[in-house]
């Protein structure tokens, strides 16, 4: 239990740390010419970059980065990963067929390739970060969505419904979709994790934010070249990004323990 | 077991096809002229005619998707922008250092993995399990592009053990394959451990048990063949992760691949190349997941009998 409370409030710090950043008087693209390249210090708990920048400011400012990029695209994608994917179970048919046909095609560009192609093609920008990452998306919950969907759409409630002469749209957003939202919620929380994973990957590879906007991706790309004499340039961002990372899947891991009711019987049984 | 495999052939087909188009219409997502994007504002009119017809971009649409999949199929990529050179010539370099590296990662995962996910699955619940998971979860949240810079620092930079990057040798293959590799491993033992834990619940377990075989006898002579099969499925769709990654651990570590092609291309705008590049990662991993998926039933009759049933 004190894992799960430990991963919730590393969530709840990093997104108020991004909102509160953003109307604190943060010295983020501030150049102190005498502190370059300084480590931490017990003055300055995170040190500042090779143009002198406050490392603790940029943070921060990073931190803001992700957490709007990765809440835009995971509303971006289960909302239209969801609708696809349940409209297609339940109207089956040509349209199933067609649906299916693009998910596996999408599918087939493996991991974070796809992003990066459509990122690089699109030019460089937090905002094409987001329609890259968001196109790569959907596909999975629409693929989760549709699967599940399969499974509930012959129970009597949506029998009922259909005989009742309710019309389709109601019955997808009324019985459907509420229905298989628990496995969506789950994928959700781990979709979080995989985008800020990926918008640091963008953004290291010098495809997502442009400088001086400060993201842990591009934080971490700069730092590598001062790693002999700064090593906390790439520390510093690695280790945020790596805390909120693990929190965000444990929470997800627990999340689904908790949902999963199949294991919850058996549990109970024993 | 032959309507099976023609089954997957034609459906490996259109997804081919499929993959193909969608890179074909990557560069006509370019905002603007994409002509405009390589050359810049100030080029010449007659320097934009002469790329737009080495593109083929003043054709329409439609006979341009032709006029590719005629040269795709004649294996034909096109010549890269900026060294003028063949595109396949170019691709043709690149492809051994990045399957070496595929191939030494992929051993590395295994070795990290198996005992990881084994000890897991016998200790279930117990400290080691703990351990192990823990371990897992973090390879998983740890990414290349930090695991790489923090392994140069300590190996590279500190200890002064291995190259800081480059490929000469086998040496310098190390910390990108150790890279590339975890991430894969912390996936891979996680199957491997729920996989096992599945199978040691069956009755030919106990049968083999109660004839008085050793426990680790059964581990490893019923346990694990049993749960080979889907592992190795799940290998094969793991080996996205290992191509995608790929891209991003070649970067930090100038691994001189396709990856690295991939993203010197990007930066150089570099249409034609970079078409190339991600057209031949993603069909390399719809292949090996038809084969894998041939084997499978191959080697489980379940599988294709279900299928044709």
């Amino acid at each position: 239990m004190n894992r799960v409370n430990l991963s919730v409030g590393i969530m709840i710090i990093w997104v108020l740390g991004s909102l509160i950043g953003q109307w604190l008087p943060l010295d983020v693209n501030q150049i102190h010419l005498e502190a370059i390249l300084k480590t931490p210090g017990a003055d300055n708990w995170f040190g500042y970059d090779d143009l002198g920048r406050p490392v603790f400011d940029r943070l921060l400012s990073g931190s803001y980065t992700s957490c709007v990029v990765a809440l835009t695209v995971i509303a971006l994608s289960v909302s239209m990963g969801t609708v696809i994917g349940t409209l297609s179970a339940y109207l089956g048919g040509g349209f199933d067929h067609i649906i299916t046909r693009i998910i596996d095609i999408f599918l087939a560009f493996p991991g974070i390739l796809l992003a990066i192609a459509l990122a690089g093609i699109m030019g460089p920008g937090i905002d094409n970060v987001v329609i890259a990452l968001s196109v790569v998306g959907w596909v999975g919950f629409a693929r989760l969505a549709r699967a599940q969907t399969l499974s509930v759409k012959h129970r009597e409630h949506v029998i009922a419904a259909e005989v009742m002469g309710t019309g389709r749209m109601k019955i997808i957003f009324r019985h459907l979709i509420p229905l298989i939202s628990t496995p969506v919620l789950v994928e959700a929380t781990f979709g979080v994790a995989s985008v800020v994973i990926a918008e640091a990957g963008l953004s290291f590879l010098g495809l997502g934010v442009q400088a001086p906007d400060a993201s842990w991706g591009s934080m971490i790309r700069d730092g590598t070249r001062y790693m002999l004499v700064a090593p906390h340039l790439v520390l510093i961002p690695g280790l945020a990004l790596m805390t909120v990372v693990l929190a965000v899947n444990l929470a997800g891991d627990r999340l689904r323990d908790k949902l999963d009711v199949k294991m919850q019987i058996n549990k109970s049984g024993v | 077991m032959l309507r099976f495999i023609l089954a997957r052939l034609f459906s490996t087909i259109i997804v081919v096809f499929g993959v193909a188009c969608l890179v074909f219409l990557l560069i006509h997502l370019v905002p603007g002229d994409p002509v405009d994007m390589m050359l810049g504002e100030n080029a010449q009119m007659a320097d934009r005619q002469a790329l737009r017809e080495a593109l083929g971009l003043n054709q329409p649409v439609g006979i341009q998707l032709l006029n590719y999949f005629v040269h795709l199929l004649q294996g034909d990529l096109g010549t890269s922008l900026h060294s003028r050179e063949p595109v396949v010539q170019i691709l043709a370099e690149r492809i051994p250092a990045t399957v070496e590296l595929a191939i030494a990662s992929l051993l590395i995962s295994c070795l990290i993995a198996f005992p990881l996910g084994i000890i897991a699955a016998l200790n279930k619940g117990r400290a080691w399990d703990k351990t192990a998971m823990g371990v897992s979860m973090l390879g998983v949240s740890v990414p290349n592009f930090l695991l790489g810079p923090v392994l140069i620092l300590v190996f590279s930079i500190y200890l002064g053990w291995l190259p800081v990057s480059g490929r000469d040798g086998l040496v310098s293959m190390i910390l990108p394959a150790v890279t590339l590799g975890t991430a894969l491993a912390a996936v891979l033992s996680r199957m491997i451990r729920s996989t096992l834990l599945e199978v040691l619940h069956e009755d030919f377990i106990r049968t083999a048990r109660a004839k008085g075989d050793s426990y680790y006898q059964v581990v490893i002579r019923h346990a694990l063949p049993n749960a080979m099969l889907p592992i190795i499925t799940l290998l094969g769709l793991q080996l996205g992760v290992l191509l995608g990654g790929a891209v991003i651990t070649e970067t930090v570590f100038s691994w001189p691949g396709i990856g690295k092609l991939t993203i010197d291309s990007i930066m150089k705008r570099d249409y034609p190349v970079i078409q190339a590049c991600v057209l031949l990662i993603s069909l390399t991993y719809v292949v090996v997941n038809m084969l894998t998926d041939l084997v499978y039933a191959w080697i489980d009759p379940r599988i294709r009998l279900g299928q044709s049933s």
